[in-house]
């Protein structure tokens, strides 16, 4: 027993042991399998997983096209600048942090509040601009402290900048970052999506909005390797960006400029159009606005300005303000006669100077009426008369169906978003716009005054500027558009935006030639003869003055009336007018006459138009002429 | 008990006599554990160029000590290991109780125990002395063994072992409980109680892995458990449930390995090892090195390596000369598979990280010490086998 007992262990022992090896066996086999398994059968998977780890796709932003006038003067640039950026969720006081970095870097209040609505509008983990354009010396002594701030770095970005500032502000529109809604749209469409990442503007009005795809260009990709904290470690490939193709347009910058000046201080709208192309030359809106305070995010201060302006600058009035045409209308009421043979151009009416309708009295701005007015008369002397029996032998229908053909109340087609669509009055239309059925119903009476482009009436100056374009071209009507040339940056390849004909009217051309005659007359015998004196060339136009504030019965004396409640000038006009080169549209808001206010406008533009020459002074000078002296009415 | 007949070696040196100085040296080597262990160390050596070549010489140097400890260690003749044996367990616990007293704490675990001039990590102590004191109570008992034998042992073991849990240290806790179990399973623990708890083991782990949700909910606690040893295991079960927290370890390891393929990138070629996606690269998730950088093969080589040396180890249990010998030689043995299968899981995402660094690879000198320490052990047990 005593020699058994160890013995007998001793086998209980290699017994345990060669369990404990088979328990080693299964346990590494285990293992193994497992390393098959990851190594073997999901290999592909992995390999993957370790590429996407390791490989990270950096945008590179492209170049933003340029846009030009039609002569090839730079209305945009780009610069690159150095910008000081903090990404929120990688600071932990930002308030502290932007302290201390005030320190050394000149950081104004106007930043900081740039800077806080640019955080409320943007995610945590984006990285937003506290400071741009830095000079060398702050980008130095930021390097030098960059370990002290981490979230905090400093970027090379591209800027947009608008050389002339306000000029053809409305027209050229302005870019801004790319706000949340905007991002939601990008991201709705995957290869919106691809393209934009990186991009952190976008265009927000003008044509800066509407050519934003032919603008924006290709972004480009590095492809880089990329450490566990996402560093850049090496770059593996690059696909070069391609940039956005450069703008050329119809317009022509000193056209515009010349344009603008003529305005002075008032507000107002003028949309030159080219007849027989639909080329925009000259889109005016004043008060004008600076497209440079966008590009970095607005300040509040400045914004608050723009918004509560009474003056409303960010409103393109050219293409969202609707007016009554006033007088400006009676050329097309005068053509709708004779294609619709209501009225024959050589039918005189006899004009008392007021026209009675059941009870009410319409009157002419003349006393005692203009005797007795043809067609071409009514034109020259703007016979208010001669409108109200049109109108009233037409209907409503007729001049409304005539009107819509011209385009006066829907979209014109250009090349901007956003025009507005204006009123063109018709008994279906006043079904629509009102509630109340005895709201709902036309009344003769309404037609009336109608005729001379007064009551519901109510278009945009580029609704205005394409019908005389329309007009001009002998009824051939064409898309307005801004954008002449898309020129591809790289290779310097143009595509052409074609001219658009929308619709041939079909005028016949003794239609026309009485409109024409009468629209002369205007420019040499009547309302428009004074602004018009002296001119070189044969133009054709009307003014117009649309009340802004009824006057019953009374007579309308400027001097009188409140500066806000004056009415608008008009003024429309083509030349020469044999082979019309050039139509336009004028309105000045509460400017009072048209003859006075918006025909002098329109004498500037279309002497450096068509004859090249430029205003003397910047001024227009018949700013403070008296009205009652120089015409009695238009 | 055996005698002792061989003379011990006296610190005078015949200068002489080279020969006989030299067989002196080499005389408590056994050249197959040497070899074995040398050739992980060369693993170890040439994965430490890849994954953190500016410790090259701190990890030299350990070696340098640890194989000096080997030596030492295999020059003692196993009754005196034996002698050491409740000395060590002693200071162990007492040590631990100090911890938990007057620890030091560092990331959120009370550890360390400051002595002033320095600071020690106890538990690691205990994954030598828990063996020895097992097989020396065995030792003891040789002969006369009663179930109390075993409840007595179960004792001795789960004091250290609660303690170093209660620190918490989980992955030392499973070392030092895996040495304990080991040598009571080799003292002769009846399969009628290892088989019932293996089956219920088992069990609970699949309950684990099927109700993963519910017990994950954040609102569960699990008794007796930490929250970050919670989260381990939740992360483990399912490590896209905290990607950039607890999970990266899991996922970015588990890519590692599993972009390795069968010949791996090539060494020095890791991309999640170099561009730091992999964390603790050069200590607990070496072996993600290798597998990244020379794939299944690399595996299998460590993996063999591995299974010699465990071989060896049981062979040098099975000739021990004593049941104190026979018992330490296989449980310090068993513990090199603890270690290696524990951090082996670890690394392949299916155990969860508990800080257990692969055996004789992983940056880190206590570790590489203690486990030499176990190698000299294997040495001397094998010195002194029983002569037939």
């Amino acid at each position: 027993m005593e020699l058994k007992a160890p013995e007998q262990e001793l086998s209980r022992f290699r017994a345990r042991v060669a369990a404990a090896a088979v328990f080693v066996l299964v346990g590494f086999s285990l293992i193994v399998a497992r390393f098959v398994y990851l190594q073997i059968v999901r290999y592909d998977y992995y390999a993957t997983r370790a590429e996407e780890n390791r490989i990270s796709l950096l945008p590179i932003v492209p170049n933003r096209g340029l846009i030009m006038d039609r002569n090839g003067v730079v209305l945009t640039r780009n610069y690159s600048a150095y910008t000081l950026e903090i990404t929120p969720s990688k600071v932990r006081n930002l308030e502290d942090t932007i302290d201390e970095l005030a320190e050394f870097i000149d950081i104004q209040t106007k930043d900081r509040k740039r800077f806080r609505k640019l955080l409320e509008e943007s995610k945590n983990f984006e990285s937003l601009p506290i400071r741009t354009r830095l000079t060398d010396e702050e980008v130095a002594k930021f390097i030098a402290r960059r370990y002290k701030f981490p979230g905090v770095d400093i970027k090379a970005r591209l800027f947009r900048q608008y050389p002339f500032g306000e000029f053809a502000s409305h027209a050229i529109g302005y870019i801004g970052r790319i706000n949340q809604k905007e991002m939601a749209r990008i991201e709705d469409d995957e290869d919106l999506a691809a393209n934009y990442r990186g991009t952190e503007h976008i265009g927000k009005t003008g044509l800066e909005q509407s050519y934003e795809k032919e603008l924006h260009g290709i972004t480009g990709f590095e492809q880089v390797e990329v450490d566990a904290s996402g560093r850049a470690v090496r770059s593996l490939a690059r696909t070069p960006p391609i940039p956005g193709n450069n703008l050329q347009l119809t317009m022509d910058a000193e056209l515009q400029r010349i344009a603008e000046q003529a305005f002075g201080n008032r507000r107002g709208a003028l949309v030159a159009i080219e007849p027989g192309t639909g080329g925009v030359l000259a889109l005016v809106s004043t008060p004008r606005f600076d497209p440079n305070l966008f590009v970095d995010g607005i300040t509040p201060d400045n914004w608050d300005v723009l918004n509560t302006s009474l003056d409303k600058p960010m409103i393109n009035r050219a293409l969202n303000g609707a007016y009554p045409p006033g007088s400006t209308f009676k050329p097309f009421m005068a053509l709708g006669a004779l294609v619709t043979g209501k009225r024959a151009a050589n039918v005189a009416i006899a004009d008392p100077g007021y026209f009675v309708f059941g009870n009410n009295t319409f009157r002419d701005d003349k006393v005692g009426g203009h005797g007795m007015v043809d067609m071409v008369k009514s034109i020259v002397v703007s016979c208010d008369t001669y409108y109200y029996t049109l109108a009233n032998e037409m209907g409503i229908d007729l001049i409304s169906d005539f009107m819509g053909k011209l385009g006066f109340g829907s979209r014109t087609g250009i090349d901007i978003e956003g025009e507005s669509t204006g009123v063109l009055p018709s008994q279906a239309w006043k079904k629509k716009r009102f509630k109340k059925p005895e709201q709902q119903k036309w009344y003769a009476g309404e037609t009336i005054s109608i005729g001379i482009g007064q009551g519901y009436n109510a278009y945009t100056p580029l609704q205005l500027a394409h019908a005389t374009a329309t007009l001009a071209a002998g009824g051939i009507m064409f898309k307005p558009h801004i954008v002449k040339y898309v020129v591809d940056a790289q290779t310097g390849q143009r595509r052409v935006v074609e001219p658009t004909p929308v619709a041939d009217l079909g005028f016949k051309p003794e239609h026309l030639d009485v409109i024409r005659r009468g629209m002369v007359g205007v420019m040499t015998g009547g309302t428009g003869a004074r602004a018009f004196a002296g001119a070189k060339y044969e133009a054709a136009g009307k003014t117009g003055t649309a009340q802004v504030f009824s006057l019953k019965g009374g007579k309308y004396k400027e001097s009188e009336t409140h500066e806000r409640l004056r009415d608008h000038a008009l003024f429309i006009a083509y030349a020469p007018a044999k082979d019309p080169k050039i139509a336009l549209a004028v309105l000045v808001e509460n400017g009072g006459f048209g003859a006075a206010a918006a025909a002098p406008i329109a004498r500037q533009v279309l002497d450096y138009y068509l004859l090249g020459v430029k205003p003397a002074g910047a001024a227009p000078e018949d700013a403070d002429a008296d009205p009652e002296d120089a015409h009695t009415h238009d | 008990m055996p005698t002792l007949t061989r003379k011990t070696p006296t610190p005078m040196i015949n200068l002489t006599d080279l020969r006989l100085f030299l067989l002196r040296l080499v005389r408590p080597i056994d050249p197959f554990l040497l070899g074995v262990t040398l050739c992980i160390m060369a693993c170890a050596y040439l994965m430490m160029l890849s994954a953190s070549p500016e410790r090259m010489n701190a990890h030299i140097l350990n070696i340098i000590v640890a194989l000096g400890v080997m030596w030492i260690i295999a020059s003692q003749p196993p009754p005196r290991l034996h002698s050491f044996a409740l000395p060590l367990y002693v200071l162990g616990v007492l040590l631990l109780i100090g911890v938990a007293l007057f620890g030091d704490i560092s990331k959120g675990a009370r550890r360390w125990l400051n002595l002033g001039v320095m600071r020690i990590q106890p538990s690691e102590l205990m994954k030598i002395a828990m063996p020895l004191m097992l097989a020396w109570y065995f030792q003891k008992r040789e002969g006369a063994l009663k179930v109390r034998d075993f409840l007595i042992a179960t004792l001795l073991l789960a004091m250290p072992v609660g303690l170093i849990a209660a620190q918490p240290d989980l992955g030392t806790a499973i070392l030092v409980l895996g040495a304990g179990v080991f040598v009571i399973f080799f003292a002769g623990l009846s399969w009628k109680l290892i088989i019932p708890v293996g089956v219920l083991g088992i069990a609970a782990v699949v309950a684990v892995i099927i109700f993963q949700t519910d017990i994950c909910a954040p609102e569960v606690n699990w008794p007796g458990l930490h929250d970050y040893q919670k989260h381990r295991v939740c992360t483990l079960l399912d490590p896209s449930s905290d990607p950039r927290g607890k999970g990266f370890h899991t996922i970015q390891s588990t890519i590692a390995v599993g972009s390795g393929g069968f010949l791996g990138k090539g060494w020095r070629q890791g991309t999640q090892t170099h561009l730091d996606f992999l964390p603790e690269r050069h200590t607990d998730f070496i072996l993600a090195v290798i597998s990244e950088e020379f794939g299944l093969a690399g595996v299998l080589i460590i993996a063999i390596l591995y299974c010699l040396l465990i071989a060896r180890g049981l062979m040098i249990a099975s000739n021990a000369a004593t049941l104190f010998a026979r018992l330490l030689a296989g449980s310090v043995t068993m513990i090199f598979f603890t270690y290696a299968f524990v951090n082996m899981g670890m690394v392949s995402g299916i155990l969860p990280v508990v800080g257990v660094p692969l055996p004789m690879v992983s940056y880190g000198g206590t570790a590489l010490v203690t486990l030499c320490l176990g190698i000299g052990i294997l040495m001397s047990v094998q010195q002194h086998r029983r002569r037939r």
